[in-house]
């Protein structure tokens, strides 16, 4: 420590950065939109500090300065950023290459998307070292073993020899890290490194991230929405909105004595309060013995699964990806005709295949999906999609149809002035209501919810839900709610069945999955859901009873 | 939309395209002179009288220009609307049932793509008779190949998301999933297609009349019009390159209205940003 301090201890000190981007609206004038706005920070040899913030924050964009890089015709136009003492915006493009994978290393959201599929990993995670000249091929492919085995990837030695689609995308994350820490470089951009991973992966990964920043004493920028996740590895958190500073404190202070309302805010997110509801006598849409495959039988992807949904009441379906949870959902609606088994709906059994079920069965059933934005026809306008069932289920035409129109957009609290956007031109919270409000406008009786919530900001996830379970109260329509968040569940769940590789493993009321004792899979994923707590990853690390799916 | 903001490009491709067009419909009153008056000497210079000078029979060379342009694109647009119609549609179609029919149809378009469209068009208009319909149907159908596939792949992509499966849980019939839910979002790469399918229409045409075996004379379309004053290249007479390069012309700026069109379409904003 010493050592550093002696080394003029700022690593990166970045000054009243200003980031401006210039937008070409059609029909008007090119016009120049602040993306940043004179954000100061610094950072100390070997420390951590973790960037949060809601999409739009600039999180992403201030971390890509410290590699003087903007993103998509994005210009950095004023301050200063100053790395190892010397202002790396004035640079020039020679000075920039010479600090690129050498000084700042870079890893990104999607490691599935980053690498290069034609290359061999090992290729792709010693180039920067030798392109830098600092190591022979041998000594970076040594180097790299090292890295593999103190991120505790399996077969270390021969992993390299794989290629991208040959490893999982835990495993894939931490080779990146991998690469990122090969070139021994002074930074490491971490953006967003785990928000694409399974809550049983991404402790794993986390994990693994903390262990190679400790002992590489490399320092980092950790960027993050989830504060939870950021207060594992970081010593400082810096909350950013609008491209502005909110709040920039220790890790104990932010997470524990927030300052700013926004902080405050972000910190108590996930806190709704939801009574319990007992299930009735007759569930009206019963699963049972469900067994359904893909591929003409050969991959089973659900083994003999009973289900039971009551009226205006919510059954939460939980487990990783791959659990067969969606798989779930599309074999009640018909998509994927199961091969054995049967679904009830309101006493009388369900037809197998969509196509021979009647109007009215598809009435009662909606789905909302996770991706709103390519769940609505991008070239019809709001009034169009939430209109259309309105016409083709109730005949509805002209004024009757258009006040029912606005009616929906009222219970979804939006206004009036949105009926003749397209979806291009809402925000992603806005059209995940518009979703909400097509399979409303259906009368349905139950609405199957895929992962509604995952692809949003936390708060606007928040605002989603409360949405829901106040339309479950007026509208009395019943939710099949899919997701691997298990803040969610708990926070909107009546009934909670736990998935694992296509079976049921837990199912009950929300007090009876949720109290102690858990079978070994259900502890492992409740152990796994970040906590806002300093030191508890390592906790639940130690605390684990069985292997992710993901190793 | 204000005039203002069409771009410069669009604005000569709208000009070029539109002066072709009225040449095209009111041909019969702005030509000088009938398509086969025979009005001075052989392949006589430009002059006043003149102004394109005359070609290989002493007619008037810019009332035959104008007469072309008629012909030619009178063909060239039918065929070229005929080949998006039944390629769109059947391609769509193909994508959204899929199964058999997908593949049948399929292979049969496969089965036509593998013989070169030339030699297609040959071995057929020699054994039919060569008049305007059978012209029209020849070209287009070769044409509408090209067009199935790409509606085809662009309608299969498209038919995996989200919202086409929405509509289907919805209950929507096939004619609603084609037309309101895939046709829209595969207009751009569909009209990018148009200004090239017209254009190629417009050359293959001219590629069988100069072979002799597109429009009969006396009327002549502009591929003809070549093959009539190619002789004349010898001797220094440029009156095949006149209509050659009207053929030029045509192509590019067609294409600049296309594009402009393009970039309208792609927004998915409804044009207002």
């Amino acid at each position: 420590m010493a050592d550093t301090k002696a080394n003029s201890g700022k690593l990166l000190d970045i000054r009243n950065l200003r980031i401006e981007a210039t937008v070409y609206p059609p029909g008007e004038a090119p016009k120049t939109i602040t993306l940043v706005h004179d954000v100061s920070l610094t950072l100390e040899k070997g420390k951590v500090l973790g960037l949060i913030g809601e999409s739009g924050a600039g999180k992403s964009t201030i971390g890509l300065s410290s590699m003087a890089y903007g993103r998509g015709g994005v210009r950095i136009t004023g301050g200063e950023v100053i790395l190892n003492g010397r202002d790396i915006l004035k640079a020039g493009p020679k000075g920039v290459r010479a600090l690129r994978g050498r000084e700042v290393c870079y890893v990104a959201q999607s490691a599935a998307a980053a690498f290069n599929p034609a290359h061999k990993l090992i290729d792709q995670v010693v180039e920067a070292a030798m392109l830098h000249g600092t190591a022979t091929r041998a000594e970076a492919e040594k180097r790299a073993v090292a890295l593999f085995k103190k991120l505790s990837l399996p077969n270390p030695e021969t992993i390299g020899e794989r290629y991208p689609h040959q490893v999982s995308g835990g495993q894939l994350q931490r080779v990146m890290t991998a690469m990122a820490l090969c070139s021994e470089p002074d930074l490491i951009v971490f953006d967003e490194p785990t928000t694409a991973l399974d809550v049983t992966t991404q402790i794993d990964v986390l994990a693994a991230i903390k262990d190679a920043i400790r002992d590489t004493h490399v320092a980092a920028l950790y960027i993050t929405h989830d504060l939870a996740v950021v207060a594992q590895v970081s010593d400082e958190i810096m909350v950013l909105r609008h491209g502005r500073l909110v709040e920039w404190g220790g890790t104990q202070q932010i997470i524990k004595e927030p300052r700013q309302e926004y902080t405050n805010a972000l910190v108590s997110v996930h806190e709704i309060e939801h009574q319990e509801q007992q299930p009735g006598t007759t569930p009206f849409l019963s699963v049972k013995n469900v067994t359904a495959a893909y591929g003409g039988g050969h991959v089973k992807v659900l083994k003999n699964v009973s289900v039971d949904i009551y009226p205006a009441q919510t059954l939460a379906v939980v487990g990783e990806s791959g659990s067969g949870k969606s798989t779930l959902a599309r074999a009640i609606t018909g998509l994927l005709p199961p091969e054995q088994g049967t679904v009830t709906f309101d006493g009388r059994s369900l037809a197998n295949r969509l196509a021979d079920r009647p109007k009215e069965d598809l009435r009662q059933l909606q789905m909302i999906y996770q991706m709103a934005d390519v769940a609505m026809n991008p070239r019809q306008t709001v009034g169009t999609i939430i209109g259309r069932p309105l016409e083709f289920y109730f005949g509805m035409k002209g004024r009757e149809r258009d006040k029912r129109v606005a009616e929906l957009l009222d219970e979804i609290e939006m206004g009036k002035g949105f009926v003749d956007r397209y979806p291009a031109e809402l925000s992603g919270g806005q059209k995940q209501r518009v979703c909400i409000a097509r399979s409303l406008a259906a009368k349905p009786k139950l609405i199957i919810c895929d992962e509604v919530t995952s692809a949003l900001d936390p708060l606007v996830a928040h605002g989603i839900l409360k949405l829901l379970l106040n339309l479950q109260q007026h509208e009395k329509v019943a939710y099949l709610f899919i997701t691997h968040d298990l803040a969610t569940v708990k926070s909107i769940a009546d009934s909670i069945a736990v998935m694992y590789r296509g079976e049921v493993v837990r199912y009950g009321s929300k007090s009876k999955v949720l109290t102690p004792p858990f079978d070994a899979y259900t502890d492992l994923l409740l152990s796994s859901v970040p906590e806002m707590e300093i030191g508890w990853l390592e906790k639940a690390i130690r605390g684990r009873r069985m292997e992710s799916a993901g190793n | 939309m204000a005039l203002r903001q069409i771009p410069v490009t669009a604005w000569i491709g709208l000009i070029l395209t539109g002066a072709f067009a009225f040449c095209a419909i009111f041909a019969p009153w702005v030509a000088p002179h009938g398509n086969g008056e025979i009005v001075g000497d052989v392949w006589e210079p430009m002059s006043a009288v003149h102004w394109l000078g005359t070609d290989n029979l002493g007619r008037d060379l810019i009332s035959r220009m104008i007469y072309g342009a008629r012909i030619t694109m009178e063909i060239a647009v039918a065929a070229t609307a005929l080949s998006f119609s039944l390629g769109s549609i059947l391609g769509f179609t193909a994508a959204v049932f899929g199964g058999w029919f997908d593949t049948l149809l399929s292979r049969f378009v496969d089965l036509l793509m593998s013989i070169p469209t030339l030699i297609f068009g040959l071995v057929v208009l020699s054994v039919l008779p060569t008049n305007t319909l059978t012209l029209i149907l020849v070209m287009g159908i070769l044409d509408s190949t090209r067009v199935y596939r790409l509606s085809r792949a662009v309608a299969v992509d498209i038919n995996v998301m989200d919202f086409v499966e929405a509509a289907k849980l919805r209950g929507e019939g096939k004619g609603w999933i084609i037309f309101r839910e895939i046709l829209p979002n595969a207009l751009s790469p569909l009209v990018a297609e148009l200004g090239v399918r017209f254009i190629f229409a417009v050359l293959f045409l001219s590629a069988l009349s100069f072979l002799g075996l597109g429009v009969q004379p006396p009327d002549s379309d502009w591929g003809g019009m070549v093959k009539e004053n190619k002789d004349g290249i010898v001797f220094g007479i440029p009156a095949a390159l006149i209509p050659a390069a009207a053929i030029a012309v045509l192509a590019i700026s067609v294409n600049l209205v296309a594009d402009w069109v393009l970039n309208r379409t792609t927004s998915l904003k409804g044009g207002r940003g």
